[in-house]
């Protein structure tokens, strides 16, 4: 069962990776796998949640025709990036950029961290202060003992 | 450590977790207001234009419609404000708005139209039965000046001011509502 399973999705995987037209992929496999690598970064605004490489909606068609475009042009990952993000914004990456609208997000698991350092610190140090109790008196001591000879029932 | 103190500092834990639900409460409420009233919208695409000029461009004007063609520099210089919108006839949304634009083209506003990734029979069709707005009138059939303007769908639409700087865009039909609180003020402030 767990076989079968496995060998469906091996099946299905090649048909999720290509998504759109196979005759806009390009034909020297390693600009495709870097127009794709450039494609991945890149959100497709219509469906909000997919990269333009898993999209099906047309403006991601064009953005991915562009960027292959460019790839085949010659232009550098960063300039290609570039000229999609003028145009859109930090929105159409899915790598959010550091700036000050960000700088929460990013710092969060710095924070994070500080704060599980800070709470385990100050638990150890409250059970340091934590007190020797006093010794027993002789009195409490001759009444243990008295308890402890006690037969058990 | 004193007794007093750290009865306290308990009574201060039991109470942290309803203060941290409080906040959350009162960060999602002000998240849901803001949705609502359309301040702060998650799946907006905020326009990189806004405050600049438009990108450089030069459209052809839509055959068999007697209406100048569309270019970058009928935008600049113009000393009154404009509203360019992106169409198509296969749009639905666009027929929605459309009563919206021919009442803007009534009033005199100048609107200009650019036909996006359209075939040319459905737009003359579109323009003959709903009625035609447009003073310019241009063709992006490939979509490329579209996606230079950050145009992520069919319908959107730019307010330019006099400068010819973007001041406002809408991604979405113009409905009366929208027309009335948001474009017309603008038409006033700009003027």
């Amino acid at each position: 069962m767990i076989r079968a399973l496995v060998i469906l999705l091996a099946l299905a995987t090649p048909a999720l990776a290509a998504v759109g037209n196979p005759e806009d992929r390009l034909r020297d496999a390693g600009q495709e796998a870097r127009a794709q690598a450039i494609g991945r970064e890149l959100r497709c605004l219509v469906c909000q949640n997919q990269s333009i490489e898993d999209s099906d909606a047309a403006v991601a068609a064009d953005l991915r025709r562009i960027v292959r475009e460019r790839v085949v042009a010659g232009d550098p990952d960063t300039r290609i990036i570039a000229f999609v993000h003028d145009r859109y914004g930090d929105f159409v990456l899915l790598r959010p950029p550091v700036n000050a609208a960000t700088a929460l997000l990013w710092a969060t698991p710095a924070l994070a961290l500080l704060g599980g350092i800070f709470a385990i610190r100050s638990m150890r140090r409250r059970v340091a202060a934590t007190p020797e109790p006093a010794p027993l008196t002789e009195a409490e001591r001759l009444r243990l003992a008295q308890w402890d000879e006690t037969p058990r029932a | 450590m004193s007794e007093a103190a750290t009865t306290s500092r308990r009574r201060w834990m039991l109470f942290a977790p309803l203060g941290v639900a409080a906040g959350c409460g009162v960060g999602f409420y002000a998240m849901l207001n803001g949705m609502r009233s359309g301040s702060f919208d998650p799946r907006g695409v905020p326009s990189m234009l806004l405050g600049r000029a438009p990108p450089d461009f030069a459209l052809p004007a839509l055959e068999g419609i007697d209406r100048p063609a569309l270019a970058a520099s009928d935008l600049r210089g113009l000393g009154r404000p404009v509203v360019v919108n992106f169409w198509a006839s296969w749009c639905v949304p666009c027929i929605v708005e459309h009563p919206q634009l021919m009442r803007l083209a009534r009033q005199g506003v100048p609107v200009f139209g650019v036909n996006y990734k359209d075939q040319l029979p459905g737009a003359q069709a579109f323009l003959a039965r709903h009625g035609n707005p447009f003073q310019r009138l241009g063709v992006d059939a490939p979509g490329r000046v579209a996606i230079d303007w950050g145009v992520y769908g069919v319908p959107e639409t730019y307010f330019l001011d006099k400068e010819g700087l973007v001041r406002w865009r809408w991604a979405g039909p113009i409905t009366p509502e929208v027309l009335d609180q948001d474009l017309m003020p603008l038409l006033r402030r700009y003027a």
